[in-house]
């Protein structure tokens, strides 16, 4: 296979302005990544400062509910409130390591944002985050977490002002920033290396999950189930278990509102291939090659493209990939809050959702859903919502 | 393999001792109707090269002025096939070698053969994609090949002189030196570095060098005489006919 590729999807397709920088970190991944010291100065990092392991929870009342097994692994429980903690940590380190200054990300509904200004306190960096003036104004309390991190929120009034907009600007700040900083991607998306570099450093998830689950149940699950923004969180819940014949992989992709023709961020389900952010994957777009608006109510979750390995996975039939609305999102929202006492980010309710809308497919099955966030954040989008609904 | 007309245009100018002209329009900017009239200006003035921007929705090599008028010009409905049409139409009217500037995505939807196909019929001597590092292009330069057309690289003060010396060996029209570690934009001074990179990339390569990116008047090019061979302006051409002006008085600067 091409290097840098996952089947056909893939690859670097940045100007050529960016390629000393993705051969740099290609060249530290195969260097400093893969060191000892490296891996237990980022175990520990994890153990200590994530909270990692993250729980494995049983969900007691809403299995009875609906006839399936749920469990959840636990990422709302880490620090920050998301996976994102993980990867942002993981590149932090190794930009250290590398001799890069400061941090440069965008971020969509802003955990990663948070995480990566996070990251950059800790490791003494300076920190700078593009992010869509939609979502500067739908994810305030982000904003505002980040601010007080330290990290300076650049609010991107281009296009269509979300996450593939800070996309654009993150990419075109490191064309002339890149001596001294280190973009620190946030999702499985993008140029090679960082499809790769993110999923190693999500892969813990997987890992630990799997390890959990068989130490309790003494088996499988049946089901593996994520969402699926950029595609980080699945691809690091996927990660371990895709050796795993027997187990279902699921990603969940953002339907909008679900009309017929809507906005919707479900590029595996309604897409087709193309080229953007430096890789070849699905995409929303025109029959022009021009880049469609995406929309969900999880701004995590509203993007265009994916990630490369995800459209892979597709390809081969190694993982499926459903969709839900932002009203069965919401619906998820609600009920695992009242029936577990879990709120979980509106992103990681697309994924319950999946769970709850085929329960009838999925009696008596064991199903373990990736709780990518908790979802604190949404709380003004949800009361809005619900509000205006109820 | 017959001499680039990008080379040959850009050749003649220098041959009269000077630096060749290469401007920068978006189709369809700053109307659908004087789009064509500004390219008959930009020929008539002297242009050697004229680029012609294919839209895109996410130019991450572009500045703010080349953005929005490319986001202006999507709005108004330019598509590839209408930039290709229209050229095929006007096909032997330009004595400027006429090149598509762009991002790989449009290209790849409209399909690469049928594309290099449609670029030959309107008189298209080369290509620039900007989201398109040589590690990719084998498959674009294979579609190209056929037709004379030529996948112009671009390289920058970063850039290894390994890279550079993998980009010479294929390139025939020119090579285009990238003057800033940025995007698309005019600047009042240029970096210090382009001086030593411009002669190593003139080592490296035995075709035209371009000086691009952040362009606005000759006299930030008249420190590099003999290490260049012509000169891209984007930013400032568009920003001039938003200003009410026209090609030709934009021309004028760079030609009195
Ligand atoms: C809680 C949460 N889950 C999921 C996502 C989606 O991203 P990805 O698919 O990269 O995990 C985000 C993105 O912001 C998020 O904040």
């Amino acid at each position: 296979m091409k290097k840098g590729y996952f089947g056909d999807y893939g690859g670097q397709f940045v100007p050529e302005l960016l390629m000393p920088p993705l051969l740099e970190l290609e060249q530290a991944m195969d260097t400093i990544m893969v060191s000892k010291e490296f891996q237990d100065e980022f175990a520990a990092l994890l153990k200590e400062c994530v909270g990692r392991p993250s729980a494995l929870t049983f969900c007691p009342n809403l299995s009875h509910d609906i006839g399936v097994n749920l469990w959840l692994k636990r990422e709302d429980l880490n620090h920050t409130g998301a996976h994102k903690i993980n990867n942002t940590l993981g590149q932090a380190l190794l930009a250290k390591k590398m001799g890069k200054k400061m941090l440069l990300t965008e971020t969509g509904a802003g955990m990663n944002g948070v995480a990566t200004a996070t990251a950059a306190a800790m490791m003494d960096m300076g920190c700078k985050v593009y992010m869509g003036a939609v979502d500067v104004e739908r994810q305030s309390l982000n904003v505002r977490r980040m601010e007080l991190l330290g990290a300076e929120v650049v609010a991107v009034e281009s296009g269509t002002r979300t996450l593939k907009d800070a996309i654009n600007e993150a990419l075109r700040c490191w064309i002339s920033t890149q001596e001294t900083t280190h973009y620190c991607f946030g999702t499985a998306a993008g140029p090679h290396p960082f499809p790769l570099l993110v999923r190693e450093l999500q892969a813990v998830v997987g890992r630990e999950a799997r390890m959990q689950y068989v130490e309790r149940n003494g088996a499988l699950p049946d089901v593996v189930c994520a969402c699926v923004g950029g595609g980080s969180n699945a691809i690091g819940a996927f990660h371990a278990f895709v050796p795993d014949e027997s187990v279902q992989l699921v990603g969940v992709e953002a339907a909008g509102t679900g009309e017929p023709g809507c906005f919707n961020s479900a590029p595996l389900n309604l897409g087709t291939d193309g080229v953007l952010h430096g890789t070849k994957s699905k995409l929303l777009q025109t029959d022009d090659g021009q880049i469609m608006p995406s929309h969900s109510v999880a701004a995590g979750l509203d993007y265009p493209g994916v990630g490369p390995e995800h459209a892979a996975l597709q390809a081969a039939g190694r993982a499926i990939y459903g969709s839900v609305n932002d009203e069965q999102a919401l619906n998820a929202f609600k009920t695992l809050s009242r029936r577990e006492g879990i709120i979980p980010a509106l992103e990681s309710s697309h994924a319950v959702a999946w769970v709850l809308e085929n329960a009838d497919k999925l009696q008596g099955k064991n199903v373990l859903v990736n709780l990518s966030g908790r979802g604190d954040k949404d709380m003004d989008i949800v009361e809005h919502v619900l509000d205006q609904g109820e | 393999m017959s001499v680039s007309p990008l080379n040959t245009k850009i050749r003649e100018a220098n041959a009269k001792g000077k630096v060749a002209l290469v401007p920068y329009l978006p189709a369809g900017y700053p109307t659908r109707e004087r789009f064509w009239e500004e390219l008959d200006k930009l020929d008539a003035a002297g242009a050697s090269v004229i680029e012609i921007g294919m839209p895109f929705s996410d130019p991450v090599a572009d500045g703010p002025v080349v953005e929005a008028a490319c986001l202006k010009v999507l709005e108004d409905g330019i598509t590839l096939q209408w930039i290709l049409d229209g050229l095929r139409e006007r096909k032997g009217r330009y004595n400027a070698a006429l090149l598509l500037m762009g991002y790989l995505n449009p290209v790849l939807q409209y399909g690469p053969e049928r594309f290099a196909r449609a670029c030959a019929e309107g008189g298209v001597s080369g290509l620039i994609i900007a989201d398109m590092p040589i590690d990719e292009a084998g498959f674009l330069t294979d579609a190209l090949k056929p037709h004379n057309v030529e996948l112009i690289p671009l390289v920058g003060l970063n850039t290894s002189r390994e890279r550079l010396e993998m980009y010479a060996k294929d390139a025939g029209g020119f090579v285009y030196m990238v003057s800033v570690l940025g995007t698309t934009g005019q600047r009042d001074s240029l970096p210090a570095r382009v001086k030593e990179k411009l002669a190593e990339v003139r080592e490296v390569f035995d075709i035209p060098v371009a000086l691009g990116f952040g362009l606005k008047h000759p006299d930030q090019v008249a420190p590099f005489a003999g290490l260049m061979d012509a000169a891209v302006i984007g930013s400032a051409l568009i920003s001039h006919i938003e200003a009410g002006g026209d090609a030709a008085s934009y021309m004028d600067i760079w030609t009195s």
